[in-house]
């Protein structure tokens, strides 16, 4: 049980540090980006505490914006936790992206078209969720089933690519995804997707069965997609430790040449993989579309699926780890919002504190020297696989 | 020129590479200094060329201490050094590869080779080496690499040459050469620090013998030695060199190749229109130098090679052109010629690397379930019968030594149904003990009446185990003889000189 605990400490030590240090220097940056802080520079005392206060208060307003917002509970104590709803439904998505990003991991593939398979699952189910008129549970069942076929032969085409002619993946994703961008863009264009009486890029609504039930009343946002999510990064961990795909996926994704020694069919495997990784990246697309936006839109996509590749980063390419990080930069985004609307400091922030832990992940000699540390496990043999492919 | 070390002592963490280690090189003398992998040679030698720095303990030469922080302070001193893995840069030609680090340069700051040139072939000349100046340096095989090693660290006037492992990438001819060559050099009064696990060639050029075990001196002998006691005292216990063999009792076909032709991308033959058949109950072992096609052959067994024509039979049933895994299931056991680069997954644990190609099969997994409770059972009775030493069978299989990881391939290959047995270079780095682990282990197999097909480059190996021998040059089997062949005849057949029978 010790030793067991020894190494969880040991694998979460490298990213705890670094979004300690990315949220420290990121209180820089809000202390010193803010031209009533900048004024004071003659007095530096002043400056100090003024740039401190000003740095508190804004990360004071993301966690009030992420978890927890006391203000809005003069009605109703439960209200405050609006805030930790719309962390969790901005979650669901993103643990679904960055799960397919973590299983290419493990196979030793990159799989950068997260993107270009979420916008195929967020068509799908947006498709069957308007266009047809279903029963309950059924409605939504089918959706999905759809957003799945589509987005798994997307990402299946990738790996069928690589295995047959030895593309490589991560070229082809990234341009599959301009595929799927400009496809969606057109296919909003058509009078079979544009909402009747629109002119802007929108589809319709999804019927309110395909609609996925919300958790917590409609006052919140929350919805069934988080419990498909864990359920599904559940489903991944089983996948990768108990079954015989799992082995095969991990063994290739360890060292080609053993596994195809071992008479394991590395074809066979990056293509599956690269289904089951679109398929994941595609239900994402669905429960984004069937849980929170019900209508398929231009941007529908966001930048899910590039955040989906930082997630999987920062949970080290472990199931676990990828639900934990997906949460976290879920808080992020959703507290950015608020921090923006309550302080003066932009929501671009965020994306500099995402981006600080990623380089300093991956620069884990910086952080071992900051923290005057040794045997910090790195991730950067895990990052050269998905390269070397 | 004399060197004597005194009382050198290494650590690297926990590990003492060398303890107190004292010896003295006489002037003129060939020093052979014998131990095994991992016995702390090479660390020893690393720090008299100033590569490492001991933790204590003194240098001197010509009983003056002596100060050496870097090689160039060795090289003031006399000490030159031929790595195991030549320290050449493979496009630049002898000469350039010679002066590199001294370049001499005319008026205009061009680069002068002429002296550099003619100072080449007075060497080669007076030594009979035999090395042109101005050929390119990957062009040349590997002994000629490795005279121009010897060159340079003769160019920079070194009176002490110290050579780590020079004849692990030689041929058998290439060795015997070397062999003369470093003799002649005593001759003329340059004193040799020779290091090798090899008995034979220890005997047949050393004047002493210093033989270290686990970082410390356990004895001196001289040659005049049996290779019993030197292998004794090396491994610290008896060690039985001539193995108990029985007379091999052949039955059928096991494995039949017929006009097997292996080609590369480019349509270049590897393997040419190859025969080659081994019965239940024998051990054909192909000999040859390394890079004559025994790799392709091997790998062909298993239908790892792409482009191949011809028929593969494993008891009388045809596998080539199907799948490795059908290659396995009929019966192949195959021990690759590289363990960390084919053979295991350093990051999966000793468990999952038993199972690498039966983890579809029962008892430890059916159809997409897996048992890893079952792996693991099955693991720990793996490790006692092939006497795997580790913690756990969890541990990452990284984390064995050579020899241990060698145990695991073998487990796993013959833990299942098996009718041939190829192995490629099976004791390649392996230590005596793990070594005779492995010989005795091809013998059983043979006993047991399967059919084992064994590539080797070591001759040692390949008399100790064949009971036939197949000769493989330039991608063809140029003769197959009986293992009564002498020493000397195998070699030139694997120069690819074959004589004509009276």
């Amino acid at each position: 049980m010790k030793n067991r605990f020894a190494h969880f400490w040991r694998s979460v030590k490298l990213p705890l540090l670094a979004f300690t240090l990315a949220i420290l220097s990121g209180g820089l940056l809000i202390a010193f980006s803010d031209p009533k802080v900048i004024a004071l520079w003659k007095s530096p005392g002043k400056l100090l505490s003024e740039g401190f206060l000003v740095a508190i208060k804004a990360y004071e307003a993301l966690f009030q914006g992420s978890i927890f917002d006391m203000n809005l509970t003069h009605k109703r104590f439960i209200n405050g936790f609006y805030p930790l709803s719309e962390t969790f439904t901005v979650a669901a998505p993103l643990i679904l992206t960055a799960l397919s990003v973590t299983l290419a991991f493990r196979a030793g593939l990159f799989n950068i078209g997260a993107q270009g398979q979420f916008i195929f699952g967020a068509i799908g189910a947006s498709y069957v969720g308007f266009h047809f008129s279903l029963p309950p549970v059924i409605h939504i069942l089918a959706a999905i089933a759809f957003a799945l076929v589509l987005s798994g032969l997307w990402g299946g085409l990738v790996g069928l690519l690589k295995a047959r002619t030895g593309a490589h993946e991560v070229i082809v994703t990234i341009m599959l995804n301009y595929v799927a961008s400009y496809f969606l863009l057109w296919l909003l264009s058509t009078t079979t997707f544009l909402r009747k009486g629109r002119q802007d890029p929108i589809a319709p609504e999804v019927q309110e069965n395909a609609q996925l039930p919300r958790l917590a009343g409609d006052s919140f946002r929350v919805n069934f997609a988080i419990i498909i999510a864990l359920l599904v990064a559940w489903g991944i961990a089983v996948l990768l430790k108990r079954t015989t795909w799992g082995f095969q996926f991990r063994a290739v994704g360890a060292n080609t040449l053993a596994a195809k020694t071992a008479g394991m069919s590395v074809p066979f495997v990056m293509t599956s993989v690269m289904v089951i990784c679109g398929a994941l990246a595609g239900l994402g697309g669905a429960v984004q579309i069937l849980g929170s936006e019900h209508a398929l839109t231009a941007g529908a996509a966001g930048s899910f699926g590039f955040d989906a590749i930082t997630v999987a980063l920062l949970g080290r390419a472990q199931p676990v780890g990828t639900v934990l990080a997906a949460i976290l930069f879920a808080a992020l985004r959703a507290g950015g919002l608020t921090m923006q609307a309550n302080t003066t400091t932009p929501i671009d922030i965020v994306l500099v504190i995402q981006a600080l832990v990623v380089l300093f992940i991956a620069a884990p000699t910086l952080v071992r020297a900051v923290f005057r540390l040794k045997n910090v496990k790195t991730t950067s043999d895990m990052t050269a696989k998905g390269w070397n492919g | 020129m004399s060197v004597e070390l005194r009382a050198i002592t290494k650590t690297f963490g926990a590990l003492v590479a060398n303890d107190a280690i004292s010896l003295r090189v006489e002037d003129g003398e060939i020093h052979a200094i014998l131990g095994e992998n991992g016995a702390g040679k090479s660390t020893l030698m690393n720090i008299l060329y100033g590569l490492l720095q001991p933790d204590s303990g003194e240098i001197s030469v010509d009983n003056k201490s002596v100060t050496i922080n870097a090689p160039s302070d060795a090289l003031a001193v006399g000490i030159g050094m031929v790595h195991q893995h030549f320290m050449l840069i493979p496009v630049f030609t002898v000469a350039e590869n010679i002066v590199l680090g001294h370049e001499k340069t005319k008026s205009l700051g061009t680069l002068d080779l002429s002296q550099a040139r003619a100072e080449i072939a007075r060497i080669s000349k007076e030594f009979n080496f035999d090395v042109d100046p101005d050929a390119v340096v990957e062009t040349l095989p590997v002994g000629i690499q490795q005279r121009v090693e010897v060159i340079r660290a003769l160019m920079y006037n070194a009176k002490v040459l110290i050579l780590d492992e020079p004849t692990a990438v030689l041929t058998p001819q290439e060795t015997d050469e070397l062999l003369t060559v470093m003799k002649r050099l005593k001759s003329q009064g340059t004193s040799i620090i020779f290091i090798t696990h090899k008995l034979r060639e220890v005997q047949a050029v050393a004047d002493r013998i210093t033989i270290i075990r686990r970082g410390k001196v356990v004895g001196t002998a001289l040659p005049s030695a049996t290779q019993e006691e030197l292998a004794t005292q090396m491994v610290g216990r008896p060690v039985v060199l001539a193995l108990n063999k029985k007379h091999p009792a052949p039955g059928r076909s096991l494995l039949a190749i017929k006009d097997l032709t292996v080609t590369d991308n480019r349509g270049v033959e590897l393997v040419k229109n190859i025969n080659l058949e081994v019965r239940a109950g024998e051990i054909v072992a192909v000999a040859g130098v390394q890079g004559n096609g025994q790799t392709e052959l091997a790998r062909a067994i298993l239908n790892l090679e792409p482009h191949c024509r011809g028929e593969i039979q494993i008891d009388g049933e045809n596998i080539l052109g199907r799948s490795v895994s059908d290659a396995i299931h009929s019966g192949v056991a195959f021990v690759p010629e590289s363990r960390e680069l084919d053979g295991l997954i350093s990051s999966f644990s000793i468990s999952e690397n038993l199972i690498l190609d039966v983890f579809d099969k029962e008892p430890y997994g059916k159809k997409l379930a897996m048992f890893p409770s079952v792996v693991r059972s099955e693991a720990e009775k793996r490790i006692q019968e092939f006497d795997i030493r580790t913690q756990s069978v969890t541990d990452p299989v990284s984390s064995l030594s050579g020899g241990n990881k060698q145990k695991v391939v073998l487990a796993r290959e013959l833990s299942r149904p098996v009718k041939v047995v190829v192995a490629s270079q099976p004791t390649r780095g392996l230590d005596v003990g793990s070594i005779e682990f492995v010989h005795e282990r091809m013998i059983a197999e043979r006993d047991a009446g399967r059919g084992v097909l064994l590539f080797s480059t070591e001759l040692d190996e390949v008399f100790a185990l064949a009971d036939r021998i197949a000769v493989m040059y330039k991608g063809e089997i140029i003769d197959i003889v009986p293992a009564t062949i002498s020493r000397s005849d195998l070699g030139l057949l694997m120069a690819g000189v074959k004589q004509v029978k009276a």
